[in-house]
């Protein structure tokens, strides 16, 4: 019956989630607190209702109680107990399930927190009843997942071997927090609108750092991924699913930076409503294009019209509708921050521009090829090499003024002076530029320019560290942050121009080389997994006629989906990667071998890691002030009034 | 469109000639590892022709390495695969007046960006000296 408790579960957190979204609305006006109250409560009982419902459906997977038909098309009960668990998420209707679940988390943190107004509180709170209400009616109507099958099959059909890994399990949880994330600054910017409170920047910006935290880690785990399991060595592949978690991030980084002013100053009040409403628009649309089926690529497992139609009616309602809001609301808002040319806000508000521009350019490419193919039948493909000549000289754009804005103060900077304390970080740049030059050949201006540039960011990010050395921990996120830039900047440049690889079919005993290493195939043995059967490769990196290691990459078979798969292997001196992967049987005992040496890929998720403890730490700083200091009223009011 | 796909699929293995798997001079062999980038396979989900382990990858690779042989330019080795294959195979999407919007809407959000901040910059610079002038 746990199917039917967690139908049961899913009804009643409908009827919650419309409470809250009524009396959640209701509350934003001044004497109404039973309705805050009422909205609160709501809140809580939503996550508890979603949580149940959620917790029914892992019980199903776990007990692989075939009667459901999500389970059966999904499960195996040979899976291991961690994929069963995934497989909850890693498929459509559980993964609208955990999307709906982290809804209500965040609906639930809002109504624990009660940062901000009462009133705000209670308006952010209806509009993620809202968002609620429509995403378990999107559930119960096009993707329930507690649907019965009778009769139940003996078996399931088991999961897509490529989703059976630990880091795509860990993936799809991280990247919701993420895009769900962002209905937190969407609700109090919609809030904000109703109520006209100006403060909701400060109150929503624990949410953003979440947000952004939990993408910041979603994208890299998932390029990790790609990279170890895909088994091309690439990590970026500017597939359509990548780029959906692209552009939120980069809207949400435009977020974090543009509220920053607005709280600090002011400056940009509208802009940064805007924007908190664009970046939930973006998770919608990401979702919409992952879920809709309107991509066939390696991630999309999902297709169905009615689901695409109905997700396209939900976006223009929930987008359409905070637009229409901002329109008629923004105008009476109170703007006009004063500051000067050379000035924080100034460097703020040209970040914004570089990484509005950089998400225009990947939701363009996403999207051009599908709007044109609707148009008139032309079928166009948009790859790397149109990411390469438009977001990446834009995004380096943005790298060379990133050291700027940390040296200017608010209001009014000295550019000339902010450029004299960098001279140090510039000459970091020209150190890591002649090394290049130096140590690498061939020469090429890409790398240069490349290892110029992480040089600079991560000299300016010691030089900000150096000048806060006695003040809080969360003084040094942005310095953190923005040296993570500059870390995963030579991850990539090191692993697309210096990589060298091979390909070759070898007969036990023979060697190969690739880059500085000699590898010695040593034949291949059947293994037998819990789940699929695998040929084993033995590899031996040779070093001066020694063996230093041996590498065991597979290429396994899972007889209950059919498929298969390459389980790669990876050497790492943690500045280089020696990457092996095994090919097809060649007949007697030969293997084809794919060999790839990738200098300094560690660093490209090492710098991910170092930009999300940038963002820990300033959510850290947050949490912790949260009660000590008083809400200060925005300066800008105060200006616009002279 | 799938159809036309399995016919070429069938054609392309009884043009190909045999070639080396790879070309003694790096120089050529840096070209058509090169070439084989730009080129996407059409039986794959976003894999490039040289990334890919499927039979069509490997024929189209075969036939890159024939025509390069052969002595023909990368554009016309590419051309070639167009009228058989259409825009689609191209990675790089052609310039032509139904991908103007694709290639500039990128340069000019950049520029509208830059222009209103331009104008708010002056702004709030303009408020800025008022406000000293009237303290």
């Amino acid at each position: 019956v746990t199917g039917e408790l967690g139908q049961l579960a899913l009804c009643f957190a409908l009827a919650l989630s419309l409470v809250m979204a009524v009396s959640g609305l209701k509350g934003t006006r001044p004497q109404d607190l039973t309705a805050r109250k009422i909205a609160s409560g709501a809140a809580m009982g939503l996550f508890v209702f979603v949580a149940l419902a959620f917790g029914a459906l892992t019980y199903a997977f776990v007990t692989s109680d075939f009667s459901i038909i999500d389970v059966a098309n999904n499960s195996h009960t040979l899976k291991p107990l961690i994929y069963k668990i995934s497989g909850v998420w890693a498929n459509h209707e559980g993964s609208m399930l955990l999307w709906v679940l982290v809804l209500s988390i965040y609906a639930a943190l809002v109504a624990g927190l009660q940062r901000g107004g009462e009133r705000l509180t209670s308006g952010a709170l209806g509009v993620q009843g809202l968002l609620a209400a429509a995403f378990i009616l999107f559930i119960i109507f096009t993707s329930n997942p507690f649907l019965r099958l009778d009769p139940a099959p003996f078996e399931g059909a088991g999961l897509n071997p490529l989703l059976q890994d630990p880091g795509l399990a860990m993936h799809p949880p991280m990247l919701y927090a993420g895009y769900v994330g962002l209905s937190a600054s969407f609700s109090y910017a919609a809030a904000a609108l109703l109520v006209g409170e100006a403060g909701w920047t400060r109150a929503a910006r624990p949410f953003m750092l979440i947000a952004w935290i939990a993408l910041t880690c979603g994208i890299a785990l998932g390029s990790w991924w790609a990279y170890y399991e895909l088994g091309w060595g690439g990590f970026w592949f500017w597939d359509p699913v990548e780029n959906a978690s692209l552009m939120p991030w980069l809207i949400a980084t435009a977020l974090l930076h543009s509220a920053l002013a607005t709280e600090k100053s002011g400056a940009f009040r509208t802009w940064t409503l805007l924007l908190a409403i664009a970046g939930f628009s973006m998770s919608l649309i990401g979702t919409f294009l992952v879920r809709s089926g309107v991509l066939s690529s390696v991630h999309a497992f999902a297709s169905d019209p009615t689901r695409g139609f109905f997700i396209m009616v939900l976006i223009a309602l929930a987008i359409g509708g905070a637009l229409a809001l901002f329109a008629w609301r923004a105008p009476t808002l109170q703007g006009g921050a004063a500051f000067d040319v050379q000035s924080r806000e100034t460097m703020l508000l040209l970040n914004n521009v570089f990484l509005v521009a950089a998400c225009a350019c990947v939701f363009v490419g996403t999207l051009y090829p599908l709007v044109l193919d609707a148009i008139n039948g032309t079928k166009i493909s948009v790859g790397p090499p149109y990411f390469a000549l438009t977001f990446a000289p834009i995004f380096f754009a943005l790298l060379l003024l990133v050291p700027l804005g940390p040296q200017l103060n608010w209001k009014r900077g000295d550019l000339k002076a902010a450029w004299r304390s960098l001279y140090p970080a510039l000459g970091l740049a020209g150190i890591a530029a002649l090394t290049v030059l130096a140590l690498v050949s061939p020469r090429s201006v890409a790398a240069t320019g490349a290892f110029a540039v992480a040089g600079w960011l991560i000299g300016a990010s010691i030089l900000d560290i150096r000048k806060r050395k006695c003040a809080r921990a969360s003084a040094f996120a942005a310095a953190l942050a923005h040296a993570g830039l500059g870390i995963s900047l030579m991850g990539v440049a090191g692993t697309t121009l210096w990589r060298s690889e091979a390909l070759t079919v070898l007969a036990p005993g023979q060697t190969m080389t690739v880059g500085p290493y000699t590898l010695r195939f040593d034949g291949v043995t059947r293994e037998r997994g819990p789940n699929y059967i695998a040929d084993r490769g033995h590899i031996a990196v040779m070093n001066g006629g020694r063996v230093s290691t041996t590498m065991l990459p597979e290429h396994r078979f899972y007889p209950a989906e059919g498929a298969d798969m390459n389980d790669t292997a990876i050497h790492t001196t943690g500045f280089r990667d020696l990457y092996l992967a095994l090919g097809d049987d060649r007949g007697g005992g030969r293997f084809a071998l794919r060999a790839y040496v990738s200098p300094l890929a560690p660093l490209i998720w090492l710098g991910g890691l170092v930009m999300a403890l940038g963002g820990f730490l300033s959510l850290w700083g947050r949490l912790r002030v949260k009660e000590t200091e008083p809400v200060t009223p925005a300066p800008a009011a105060a200006l616009a009034a002279e | 469109m799938k159809t036309v796909i399995a016919l070429l699929l069938m054609m392309v293995p009884a043009l190909a000639a045999p070639v080396a798997d790879t070309f003694s001079n790096p120089a050529t062999e840096a070209r058509a590892r090169n070439l084989q980038r730009q080129l996407r396979c059409l039986v794959c989900q976003g894999e490039s022709i040289d990334e890919s382990g499927s039979p069509f990858a490997d024929d189209v690779r075969h036939l890159v390495r024939q025509q390069i042989a052969a002595g023909q330019s990368d554009r016309q080795i590419e051309d070639f695969l167009v009228a058989r294959y259409g825009d689609f195979i191209l990675m790089k999407p052609p310039l032509q007046p139904d991908t103007w919007l694709l290639w500039l809407a990128p340069f000019v959000v950049l520029a509208a960006g830059g222009t209103v901040a331009w104008f708010t910059v002056k702004k709030a610079a303009r408020r800025s000296a008022c406000k000293i002038t009237s303290l």
